[in-house]
């Protein structure tokens, strides 16, 4: 091994720890509170109101619920937990103890999004295991449950990540989630098959990417989509890379922390 | 084979994106093993150098290399050689001082065993082991500042910048710190410091710059600065004065209050007339003082010279 991949490992598994710690030492604002959500969509969407629903692409409504409130969580602890903690390290002007070292950039842009995706996917597994006290668990193809889960859970901690190297105060924060990702999530086949809705509405809903990827999931756990599987994976693959690229590049040159 | 600069900065410019000309073609260098003061007013340029050797500015043109390694180009390599400790704290107050180091430590790719080794060895040097898990937020002005020294020796740099590291700090305290600071100089670490207290410039550097406006105004042993410093002020506490004095051959008094006199003279000027004259009229004298520290005297002309041909120009 290198030398220098040797000192690149090390700094990425001190980033991914002290994440990790950070998630650990707040549990009870990064793990809880989302577990508490899920359990009441399970109680409120899925026994009360659910239970007068007709079965979707063959499954209970229950049953089909749970890969979207998955995903739901996955989506929002990987977005949150990125911007909360990055744009932290900013505020607390911590950032700079990476900056001045010899750490390259995607080295600080791994170690984060490794973290936010620890987060996420955590949530993930707890909605799934809250879940076996409302319906059985299903996963039909377990490799793409995985990556889907994988892939949607990088797709938002960089564009978490973008969000915060923007950021200037606590409130830049907080309107993306708000007023674009909270939309979005809710529109993205989370709670319906998008079979159910009428032109335009279904046509309109095809510009969500969070569609595609909530559509993957069920079919990985369900295998039952609205979209082509390998269309979604594209969709995926394309924000994955280019937000990669973009979150690199602002790191490089150290827009919203360099002078 | 002789060794490279500790730091070798040559026309080093910074235009910031609304216009401000922080650095105007810096040129400046800095011995191995030396303790080099950086001085300066306010905003007269000294954080923005230190920015980009630190590689938190971006330079506008000019190059400069730590131990002849470019800063701009192989800069991972630059960075290992440098230790740095900021003017504002840039910890996170939620850690601890021990875990701070250790991912500090990460940073530089230093094992974990090795980092957790060199934690003690410096959170115990600067005395901040018995806080070392205690949240960094409780801690005091002054352990922060230490927190902040322990965790910039982390790599163990083998130049390390200190900007400010003593402001606020009370006087025990900010002794300790240069007496943990001089020790690794003598070590072999090259330090550079910027501080608003003169008098410490003057006690523990070697060399300094004069930095004002973007420019370097002066750069010289600290010893030749202070030759060139021709006019001295002494401040006497006497017995009662008489309400009038005439000057002596040479030395300029003037009667502060009933008790203080003070009394200006060249540099090297013999004393002894000054005293015999007081001696003749009665007058004892108790103790005797220079009125201002002899840098800051210097460090103000020059400053205000570099003003005036400013506002000239």
């Amino acid at each position: 091994m290198s030398h220098t991949f040797t000192h690149n490992l090390v700094a990425l598994k001190t980033i991914v720890r002290r994440e990790i710690m950070r998630i650990v030492r707040i549990w009870s604002q990064t793990l809880i509170p989302p577990a508490i959500t899920a359990s009441l969509y399970f109680i409120i969407f899925g026994t009360v109101i659910g239970s007068h629903l007709h079965n979707v692409h063959g499954y209970p409504y229950m049953t089909y619920l749970v890969p979207g409130l998955v995903m739901m969580q996955i989506i929002t602890n990987s977005y949150g937990n990125i911007t909360s903690s990055f744009f932290g390290a900013k505020f607390q002007r911590f950032v700079e103890e990476m900056l001045v070292s010899p750490t390259p950039s995607w080295v600080i842009l791994s170690g984060y999004i490794i973290g936010a995706m620890v987060r996420g996917l955590t949530l993930g597994v707890i909605v799934l295991l809250i879940s076996t006290a409302f319906t059985s668990l299903h996963v039909e193809h377990p490799l793409i449950t995985l990556t889907t889960a994988m892939l949607t859970s990088m797709v938002f901690a960089l564009a978490g990540f973008v969000n915060a190297v923007f950021a200037k105060k606590f409130d830049d924060i907080a309107i993306v989630p708000s007023f674009v990702l909270t939309p979005l999530t809710y529109l993205g086949g989370v709670f319906y098959s998008i079979d159910q809705l009428g032109e335009p509405w279904h046509t309109i809903s095809l510009a969500n990417p969070i569609l595609y990827m909530v559509n993957a999931f069920r079919y990985g756990m369900l295998g039952v989509s609205d979209i082509h599987i390998g269309v979604a994976y594209a969709v995926m693959a394309f924000f994955a890379v280019t937000l990669g690229g973009f979150g690199l590049f602002l790191l490089h040159r150290g827009i919203g922390m360099r002078s | 084979m002789t060794q490279a600069p500790a730091l070798e900065i040559t026309d080093l410019r910074k235009t910031y994106s609304n216009g401000t000309e922080a650095l105007k073609g810096v040129s400046l260098t800095v011995q191995p093993g030396d303790f080099f003061a950086l001085l300066g007013p306010n905003g007269a340029g000294k954080s923005t150098l230190i920015g980009i050797l630190s590689s938190l500015v971006n330079a506008s043109g000019g190059t400069a290399k730590i131990f002849g390694v470019s800063i701009h180009e192989q800069r991972s390599q630059a960075m290992h050689l440098i230790g740095l400790v900021p003017q504002e704290i840039n910890f996170n107050q939620f850690e601890k001082p021990f875990d701070i180091c250790v991912n500090a430590a990460g940073f530089y790719g230093i094992p974990r065993a090795e980092a957790m080794r060199r934690a003690e060895k410096y959170l115990k040097e600067l005395r901040l082991w018995d806080k070392a898990q205690h949240p960094a937020r409780s801690l005091s002005g002054g352990m922060k500042r230490r927190l902040m020294i322990a965790r910039a020796m982390m790599n163990e740099p083998k130049l390390l910048i200190l900007d400010e590291p003593t402001a606020g700090v009370d006087i025990e305290i900010r002794r300790s710190m240069w007496q943990f600071v001089t020790g690794i100089n003598k070590a072999g670490t090259t330090v550079i410091l910027t501080t608003h207290y003169l008098e410490e410039a003057e006690q523990l550097c070697r060399n300094i710059a004069i930095i004002d406006h973007g420019s370097i105004v002066e750069n010289t042993g600290m010893k030749q600065l202070l030759s060139k410093l021709d006019v001295e002020t002494f401040v006497l506490d006497t017995s009662e004065l008489p309400a009038a004095l005439s000057d002596v051959d040479g030395i300029e008094l003037r009667r502060v209050d009933d008790h203080t006199l003070e009394a200006e003279m060249a540099r090297g000027h013999d004393l002894n007339s000054l005293f015999a004259m007081l001696s003749d009229k009665g007058i004892m004298v108790t103790s005797m003082r220079n009125k201002a520290n002899r840098l800051e005297e210097l460090f103000v002309r020059l400053v205000e010279n570099g003003s005036k041909q400013e506002n000239a120009a």
